[in-house]
């Protein structure tokens, strides 16, 4: 295995605007983390996609766009591991309405796939209301026992 | 970068080649239009070489299978060439490898439209 350096806890909070831009700043903030923490480069870009994914369903499905909504953005880097908290302001949604996108009658649907990919590329994955208000994913990536 | 799509024509097989970033945006837009546009014309087989492409999200993949709808309920088809690893992974976490046929070389893929 190769060497991975130890950091100590750090943590950001950051809020972001309802936009694409803000797709690129989450995504970029958390491969800046997931590179010091030592994540090899399939790993980054598999948090980078996970955050991707779950801040665009931030932007379009939570929060639609709306310039008085926030994006709430937290990323913790720990010893062994990265966690990601994203949080809109929108209404919230039934997640077990949510259409599977794996069954037979789904799979030429074109939307729908942005968590089950955040879901395969995390090693901990939780959707929940956001207290206050909204929807809240929570992502943890491991990194590997050396 | 976002995507840059370019068209040519190899026998009847029409080859999209598509390099960069295919995401939410611009770059997932650009690449409907191009096929949409190309289906519209009559071009029925179609092979989209994504063997430049970097990055695609679940937008770009959505416009992908979009394509493959649009293309085959026109009576045409629509292949992929030249997957990396990443994208291939990313069919196989959808399912979407039991839909699309894919290739490694562009030679037997033109030569699977006839």
């Amino acid at each position: 295995m190769p060497w991975r350096p130890r950091s100590k806890m750090e943590k950001i909070q950051t809020t972001l605007d309802s936009n694409l831009q803000s797709v690129d700043k989450a995504e970029e903030l958390a491969l800046r983390e997931a590179e010091k923490l030592g994540f090899d480069e399939d790993e980054q870009h598999q948090i980078g996609m996970a955050v991707r994914e779950c801040t665009v369903n931030a932007v379009v499905h939570g929060n639609r766009y709306n310039k008085n909504k926030k994006i709430h953005l937290e990323i913790e880097r720990a010893d062994s591991s990265l966690t990601v908290i994203i949080g809109d302001e929108g209404e919230g949604f039934d997640f077990n309405a949510l259409p599977d996108p794996l069954s037979p009658e789904n799979l030429l649907r074109q939307s729908g796939r942005g968590l089950l990919l955040a879901r395969a590329f995390m090693d901990d994955f939780d959707l929940h209301a956001r207290p206050g208000g909204g929807t809240e994913v929570r992502l943890v990536k491991n990194l590997p026992q050396s | 970068m976002s995507v840059k799509l370019t068209s040519r024509q190899v026998g009847d097989v029409t080859v999209i080649d598509a390099s960069g970033r295919i995401t939410l945006g611009e770059g997932a837009s650009a690449f409907r239009d191009a096929i949409r546009d190309l289906a519209a014309k009559g071009h029925k087989k179609l092979l989209l070489n994504l063997a430049d492409v970097s990055y695609i999200d679940s937008s770009g993949i959505g416009e992908m299978v979009s394509g493959f709808t649009t293309v085959t309920n026109n009576g045409g088809q629509l292949k992929l060439l030249g997957l990396s690893k990443r994208v291939k992974d990313l069919l196989q976490i959808t399912k979407l490898y039991t839909v699309f046929e894919v290739y490694d070389d562009e030679a037997e893929a033109i030569r699977s439209f006839r």
